[in-house]
């Protein structure tokens, strides 16, 4: 047991914050404001360039194959100086590597991995929130090619996006959960329009809805069988859920040295309930990387997550929420007309107990999955 | 890195829950079976799990901290009512100030609100010790034990210590930082033990007890209750583990820090959970015979030890370098 570096992990920081000293591309803090999601993609081909991302993933598909708690030195560095966290995609790459044939790992994965390709995903619809098998966007054989109709919301990256990983009904006689397919549809085709969402923190850039009216997709782009649909979106928003897969870890950190900094400035200027605030989310963040330590350890058994997923998910929410209030508690809500960073990062934490599956949802499922408590 | 327990950890950690399995109280009623007690003191001697911090011939201690701290939890998991914390926190004080090993069985002494060894008062865990160790400054010595217990936790009672001291020898500024990392290392590891065993006994009643026709796990208000209880638990795990690695790992300073997030977050965590524990048993919940305010009572000592919330709010903030703490 031993949360400290090997010498081969000691070698990989010291490289890492070498180059971390040359690279930080010092974009604002991400969800916060609209310029750090048009500089994102440069930050994630620079990451992958330097040879610093999907340090987990194989070698087939642009990876580093090395043991998973490779990505916690890779969030405790990002943090400590000051860049973006990594890019949150594993989920999407655990989705295809666990549902797509030979062809599609080869035709798409790499391009995820390198950040040449955008991509997002579209399962919620208006009327298919928690509840996703009640999705009614179709595909309908024509050809060579499914036709999608439908109308996906709360798409993150969809204005940015080249290609979407969409849900859609194949098959209309059979039960809800059982009709569903998956596929790789590329975005920038007549038939695709796209919506910015303006989120309550202001900004428009990272969350969109997208209406399907005859886009044109491939069979060959589906991803799993007829049907696979359900469990690949299930596979997928597991992995949305764990705070290792999304290096989240490196935001809340940065935020909080941010925040720590602030007070040490000028200590006098806070309150008790400030201070406390702000201690409440340095233990916080701290808990979730260690958490995180945990969690990667244990698939270095090969372990692979199930519903404690949904533990994890509860836990950096409840991260993510502390350290919105030390924000907003510390950093103030700008009523004089001042910056209103942390404001914004306030109200974009409101979102975590949302996406990726509503806390209730979450609590739902440790009660029944781990708990075995009775339906 | 790799936080696995060891195969050599594990079969301790499986040793002391068989140990607990077969000798710790399964009801109120079974604390007062002081055959029982005895009969676990005597397997918790030979197992010498108590002596984990003692000094080899080097001045080292036999086992680092991980042990120690697993041994805590299964403890308190099991609600074993035997000493395990108080004589371990006295041998690492004879260890660090190069003291002989005690020669008959004893524990520490702390202030009357337990959060600090300066003004020594209270003997905590004293089941069977007849001396408590004092610090006065940087000074260690051991004092005499009042036979009469105090019996706030059900499982390990305190005992007010008398006046005479005899020295022992003398501590450094880093050699007690260490001391606190280790008191908060296993007070956070015997808080998460409390957290599952009140958890797991919540669950199991939850499924039993029937109301308006159907078990009352099955409603979705009680089973969100149980869920967050679970899931404090789990990160609660997570920081104690990462307490007890530090506290032979780390710069004194550094262990201290880690020991005191864990000890903040395991203490707010453990008053939830316990308070959801006796919530979910009802009225049956409020009553002496129900083992949830036992898991409480065992928190709440375990919570005051070294200090709670506060205390460890504090220590995080010196850490960081915010100056005035709370204020």
């Amino acid at each position: 047991m031993d949360f400290g570096d090997s010498s081969a992990e000691a070698e990989f920081r010291a490289r890492l914050r070498a180059w971390l000293e040359t690279n930080n591309p010092g974009l604002p803090a991400s969800s916060t404001d609209d310029d750090y999601w048009r500089g994102q993609a440069a930050w994630h081909q620079s990451l992958y360039d330097g040879g610093f991302f999907g340090l987990s993933w194989s070698k087939a598909i642009g990876g580093h194959e090395l043991p998973t708690v490779y990505d916690v030195i890779l969030d405790e560095e990002l943090s400590a100086a000051g860049t973006p966290p990594r890019p949150s995609l594993g989920y999407l790459v655990q989705g295809i590597l666990e549902h797509g044939n030979d062809d599609i790992q080869r035709r798409f994965l790499p391009g995820i991995v390198n950040g040449r390709d955008r991509w997002c995903q579209g399962f919620s619809e208006p009327d298919a929130g928690s509840d996703l098998a009640s999705l009614r966007t179709r595909a309908d054989r024509d050809g060579d090619d499914y036709v999608i109709a439908g109308h996906k919301v709360w798409t993150s990256y969809s204005d940015d996006a080249d290609w979407c990983l969409v849900l859609a009904r194949t098959d209309h006689d059979v039960p809800v959960h059982k009709g569903i397919s998956a596929f790789a549809l590329p975005m920038r085709q007549p038939g695709v329009e796209q919506r910015p969402l303006r989120m309550i923190n202001g900004i428009t850039k990272e969350f969109g809805e997208v209406i399907f009216d005859g886009a044109r997709v491939p069979a060959a782009n589906m991803i799993g069988e007829p049907g696979e649909g359900w469990p690949l979106a299930m596979t997928v928003v597991s992995h949305e859920r764990e705070p290792g897969e999304l290096g989240y870890v490196a935001r809340y950190k940065k935020i909080v040295k941010e925040l720590t900094q602030q007070v040490q400035r000028n200590p006098v200027a806070y309150n008790t309930e400030q201070r406390r605030d702000l201690a409440w989310a340095i233990v916080e963040a701290e808990m979730l990387r260690l958490h995180v330590c945990r969690r990667l350890s244990d698939r270095l058994d090969g372990i692979v997550h199930g519903p404690e997923g949904s533990v994890d998910k509860l836990l950096m929410t409840s991260t993510e929420q502390a350290v919105g209030h030390a924000a907003v508690s510390i950093g103030g809500s700008a009523h004089d007309g001042g910056d209103d960073t942390w404001l914004k990062v306030y109200l974009y934490s409101r979102a975590q107990s949302v996406m990726g599956g509503t806390s209730q949802i979450q609590r739902n499922l440790v009660a029944r999955r781990i708990l075995r408590l009775p339906a | 890195m790799d936080v696995r327990l060891s195969p050599e950890q594990v079969a301790l950690r499986d040793s002391v829950v068989q140990v607990v399995a077969y000798l710790a109280a399964k009801t109120v009623a079974d604390l007062d079976d002081s055959e029982r007690t005895a009969k676990l003191d005597a397997a918790v001697t030979a197992a010498g799990w108590r002596e984990l911090r003692t000094a080899t011939d080097d001045g080292r201690p036999w086992s680092s901290a991980v042990e120690a701290a697993l041994v805590a939890e299964e403890l308190a998991r099991g609600l074993g009512d035997t000493a395990f914390i108080g004589p371990t926190l006295a041998a690492e004080l004879r260890r660090l100030a190069g003291a002989p090993s005690a020669s008959a069985p004893e524990t520490v002494a702390l202030s009357p609100d337990l959060r600090a060894l300066d003004a020594a008062t209270v003997a905590v865990d004293a089941a069977g010790a007849t001396v408590a160790l004092v610090v006065d400054g940087s000074s260690l010595a051991s004092a005499p034990l009042d036979t009469s217990p105090v019996i706030i936790d059900l499982t390990r009672p305190s005992a007010a210590i008398g006046r005479t001291r005899t020295a022992l020898g003398d501590l450094s500024h880093d050699d007690l930082a260490r001391w606190t990392a280790l008191g908060l290392a296993l007070t956070s590891a015997d808080l998460v033990g409390a957290m599952r065993g009140a958890v797991a006994l919540t669950q199991a009643y939850a499924i039993e007890r029937r109301q308006y026709g159907a078990s009352i796990g099955s409603f979705q208000a009680v089973q969100h209750l149980l869920a967050d209880a679970h899931v404090a638990a789990e990160g609660s795990r997570s920081v104690a583990l990462h307490a007890a690695w530090a506290v032979d790992a780390l710069a004194p300073g550094d262990a201290v820090a880690a020991g005191a997030v864990a000890k903040a977050y395991c203490a707010r965590a453990a008053r939830s959970v316990c308070e959801t524990a006796v919530q979910v048993h009802g009225g049956i919940g409020n009553t002496w015979e129900c083992l949830a305010h036992v898991y409480l009572r065992r928190a709440l000592l375990s919570t005051d030890i070294l200090g709670g919330v506060g205390p460890n709010l504090e220590r995080v903030l010196a850490h960081e370098g915010v100056a005035d703490g709370l204020r």
